[in-house]
């Protein structure tokens, strides 16, 4: 069983590894949906080659999804409708940006808190250190390099 | 304090790439659940394969349980895990297959070559309605109850164990 | 016989690992001067073993011995003499060897260039180095022997990975090891004046230049990584914030918050245990990146094939390095003891700096690992990509690329910050203006546009603000110190503008082309005039024949090719592009779109994009700079 999955992981590493780039000639209506076609497979992930969005894989099923959300755009569903149907077939995981829900928050949140919490701590570093400077009376300024 | 932050820290990451590690040990961590879980499953609008062993159509699906095996003439996990589908078919469960982006011909053939357990075949040649059922590869195994909801995916080919302890399960309950 | 030899090498080599880590460090803790000085015998001798398996391991590939299970998996009869030697580092086996190799040199390398290094420091420093080249070597015996005969012998052996077939793919592993290892130099350093208790900026000193080397070579490698995805695979993206790459770019980022906390701590003594924790976190952000790589914990397109058992050695390998780093931290960091100085000065902004360097890292490390937390938390299959780090990543560095042009102008200790804000006034508001306009005159993407204007413009006139100051000041006495800081920020000037103007005004089209047919993309024509088919040494070819021009000019033909290699597997892409000073035309191969000639192409028009690694390339310069300063040639026991 081992064997078949690394097999199976060489397979499509072999495929998601950008082998043949993702073609798709399309007619395009306008140079607006052309625009709006590009954003959005940018933002979905390319389930079978989930490291990269399904404007970039070349992975059978991104193809079949390109073509979808195309389908879509044109039957009139916006941004948000689309990305919808998505995640009701293949879960957020599909999203390749993780919405803001529940534990993503963490995700979303969690630099900043740490950037605060190094910005009090470099600002009490920078405070002690002005009043050892103020009380050593250093009007001076220092040296250049 | 402030000095064994860091450790703390280090000794939380470690932890949770330990976890990581046992969680991945032989399996394939990149399969993606089902959000159709508990949903009932979508309408099954695809033409059938027509051969000398189906036994039922579409219709005959209504109100009864039955297992979907995504397969392709193509997909080579799908002769490793074909004893299995046929096991668990000649036990008495109706396997439905589902052709995906393959030809008829290269369908039958294989399905000559290797045997047919499949009570019916539909065939999805451009892999549009697979869409609907999240399908994004071979194989992949779905067990639908009499309600019609789908109950269990499973990514990847079967094996004995999966079928008896999940997919059986299921099919045992009281209509 | 001889692969045989190659292994005995590598247990000697593991024996002499366990002597120079222990000998050397109980001879610094007793005073045995004896002890002490085996280390840098110790050092070459370790050398000299690793070499010869690394040697012997090429050697195998060299002359195609199929019966070494390694060089049967990675290699064939067909493949070209140059690949068969970067082969060894293709998979996981040969390369661990060579990070292995490469520790060993960067040891020898401290061993001959310690002469002013007093005996108890260099024994401490080698012996820890020597402790890391034990752990590693240990793993490679233990679980990853590249000389494991494979019998009967295949009479051919598989092939390297097609995509590893190219001369940037030779390159980039040995550059970013360098890189990677180099970090263990600096960290050496931090556990080694954690034992002894007390942090010398003498020590400081003579361990920043090799950092500078180390943080350089890291640089050059993950800029090579990049141009390669670029030009080889098909879709002119450049970064993708790949679990992998991510594991390259952390240490990267704590290597640069380094290098700077490491200048101030040497001249002013202030931050010495921040500097200590940065040396120990940039290394062992290095041990993690080979972690993720070939623990199968994340899924990556790059990832080695994985294996649980080599996760959990890695795993341990890491808590051992790491976790006792940071007990000996805990225990021993020495009090805060610098100079005092004013919130307006120098310090306060390099504070500043480190803090948004390490605050950008951390948040690479949280979006990478968040998957699998999710996982293991029950939260869900979550997917983090550049939707995510690209965004955060903008928004921590802009305030960075605001305070650049500051620093250098600032003095320790105390400093005018509204003088400072009035000379570099006038640059800043240009760089405002020149952004606006760029805004309005985008044809697409026009935030991106500006802010690749405005942070191109203002690094570039406020570092050149600085060199004026300088001149003025000093009569233009321009250390190698400052040479380099000037050479590396104006690369993050010019990586800025190439980055952001790549991603702002790129175009591109997919166009089923019929042959003759021409097609506009931007100002440039381009015009399919077929496909051939060619051979090479180990593939068939599908060529295309491009012409592309601008205007009335012809600025030549590109050969986009599909192969097809002997070996098996499916077919290749090998994109071709016209590159320029200042963009960059590229075609790309999709597949026949009929029976009469016709084909699917993807046609790109990348304004600016080869500025991404000038950018890089002058900053790994600036950094290689820096080490040839006066202050570095002291003698180590001069204040």
């Amino acid at each position: 069983m081992k064997n078949i999955f690394a097999a199976l992981l060489l397979l499509t590493g072999f495929l998601c590894s950008g082998t043949a780039a993702a073609l798709d000639p399309i007619d395009y209506q306008s140079p607006a949906e052309e625009q709006r076609f590009k954003a959005l497979a940018a933002e979905l992930r390319c389930v079978m080659c989930q490291n990269q969005s399904i404007a970039d894989s070349n992975a059978p099923i991104a193809h079949d999804l390109r073509m979808e959300v195309l389908r879509l755009m044109r039957e009139g569903r916006s941004d948000d409708e689309i990305k919808q149907y998505l995640v009701e077939r293949y879960t957020d995981f599909v999203l390749y940006e993780p919405p803001m829900r529940g534990g993503n928050w963490l995700l979303w949140m969690g630099p900043f808190v740490l950037l605060l919490i190094g910005g009090i701590a470099v600002a009490a570093v920078i405070r002690t250190k002005n009043k050892q400077s103020d009380a050593a009376g250093n009007g001076a300024t220092g040296e250049d390099w | 304090m402030s000095r064994l932050l860091p450790l703390l820290a280090f000794i939380a990451l470690a932890l949770l790439l330990f976890v990581g590690v046992r969680m991945n040990s032989g399996k394939d961590n990149s399969a993606i659940p089902s959000p159709l879980l508990g949903k009932t499953a979508p309408a099954m609008r695809l033409p059938e394969l027509v051969l000398p062993e189906s036994r039922i159509g579409i219709a005959d699906l209504k109100g009864k349980a039955y297992v979907l095996n995504v397969w392709g003439s193509w997909c080579v996990s799908c002769r490793v895990e074909h004893p299995v589908i046929t096991e668990l078919a000649q036990s008495g469960t109706m396997v439905v297959g589902y052709n995906y982006k393959d030809s008829p011909e290269d369908a039958a053939r294989w399905l000559a070559r290797y045997g047919n357990p499949f009570a019916l075949v539909v065939q999805d040649r451009d892999g549009q309605a697979a869409l609907d059922w999240g399908i994004y590869g071979a194989p992949e195994t779905f067990v639908i109850d009499a309600a019609g909801v789908v109950r269990f995916k499973h990514i990847g080919p079967l094996t004995p164990e999966i079928v008896q302890e999940k997919i059986l399960p299921i099919l045992q309950e009281a209509p | 016989m001889l692969p045989e030899l190659g292994q005995m090498a590598l247990l000697i080599a593991f024996v002499l690992s366990l002597l120079l880590g222990t000998l050397p460090l109980w001879g610094a803790q007793r005073g045995n001067v004896a002890l002490q000085l085996t280390a840098r015998p110790l050092s070459f001798a370790l050398l000299a073993a690793v070499t010869v398996s690394y040697i012997l391991l090429t050697v195998a590939f060299v002359q195609h011995d199929f019966s070494v299970a390694y060089v049967a998996k990675n290699s064939n009869t067909l493949l070209p003499v140059m690949y068969q030697v970067s082969a060894v580092w293709g998979a996981h086996e040969g390369s661990l060897l060579l990070w292995v190799l490469t520790l060993c040199v960067w040891i020898a390398a401290v061993a001959v260039f310690s002469k002013n290094l007093p005996d108890v420091v260099r024994a401490r420093v080698l012996a820890i180095m020597g402790l890391v080249a034990l752990g590693f070597l240990a793993f490679t015996v233990i679980t990853s022997n590249p000389f494991e005969r494979m019998l009967p012998a295949p009479l051919e052996g598989h092939d390297l990975n097609p995509l590893l077939q190219d001369p940037g793919l030779i390159f980039h592993p040995p550059l970013l090891y360098i890189g990677y290892v180099g970090f263990s130099v600096a960290f050496a350093f931090a556990i080694a004046a954690l034992i002894d208790g007390h942090i010398d900026t003498r020590w400081i000193r003579w361990a920043r230049p090799w950092t500078n080397v180390a943080w350089a070579f890291l640089t050059l490698g993950i800029a090579l990584g990049s141009f390669w995805a670029y030009y080889e695979l098909g879709w002119g993206g450049w970064w993708f914030w790949d679990p992998v790459e991510n594991a390259s770019f952390m240490p990267w980022l704590v290597g640069a918050a380094l290098l700077h906390s490491q200048a101030t701590t040497e001249k002013r003594g202030s931050f010495s245990s921040w500097t200590l924790l940065l040396a120990i976190a940039a290394f062992s952000l290095s041990l993690l990146g080979a972690f993720l790589v070939r623990s199968g914990v994340l899924t990556s397109v790059h990832a080695f094939a994985s294996d649980p058992d080599r996760g959990m050695f890695i795993l341990a390998f890491l808590c051992c390095v790491v976790g006792g780093s940071l007990v000996l931290f805990a225990l021993r960091a020495p009090k805060e003891a610098g100079k005092p100085f004013h919130w307006q000065s120098r310090e306060s902004l390099l504070l500043l700096n480190n803090l948004l360097l390490t605050a950008a890292a951390a948040m690479v490390l949280l979006g990478t690992l968040y998957p699998l937390l999710a996982d293991a938390l029950g939260l869900g299959k979550v997917s983090v990509g550049p939707p995510y780090f690209g965004k955060l990543f903008l928004i921590l560095m802009a305030p960075l690329v605001l305070l650049i042009p500051f620093g250098p102008l600032s003095r320790w200790q105390r400093e005018n910050l509204s003088d400072i804000a009035r000379w570099l006034a006038p640059w800043l508001a240009l760089a405002v203006l020149i952004a606006v306009i760029a805004y309005f005159r985008a044809p697409q993407h026009p935030l991106k546009s500006a802010m690749a204007w405005f942070s191109g413009i203002w690094l570039a006139l406020g570092t050149a603000r600085f060199v004026w100051h300088r001149f003025a000041q000093s009569q233009g006495r321009f250390t190698a110190e400052i040479i380099g800081m000037v050479t590396a920020h104006a690369g993050v000037a010019v990586f800025c503008f190439g980055a952001l103007m790549t991603e702002g005004l790129s175009v591109e089209k997919d166009v089923a082309a019929k042959p003759g047919q021409s097609f506009e993309v931007g100002d440039y024509r381009f015009t399919f005039l077929g496909v051939t088919e060619v051979a090479g040494p180990n593939f068939i070819a599908q060529r295309g024949d491009i012409q592309i021009g601008i205007g009335e000019r012809h600025l030549g033909i590109l050969h986009p090719e599909k192969r097809q290699y002997a070996s098996g597997g499916s077919s290749m892409t090998e994109a071709d592009m016209h590159g320029g000073l200042t963009r960059d035309l590229y075609v790309a191969l999709g597949e026949p779109t009929d029976n009469a000639g016709g084909w699917a192409l993807r046609l790109y028009v990348k304004p600016f994009v080869r500025w991404i690694w000038f950018g890089a390339i002058l900053m790994a310069l600036g950094s290689l700079i820096v080490i040839f300063d006066k202050r570095f040639k002291r003698k180590g026991n001069e204040a």
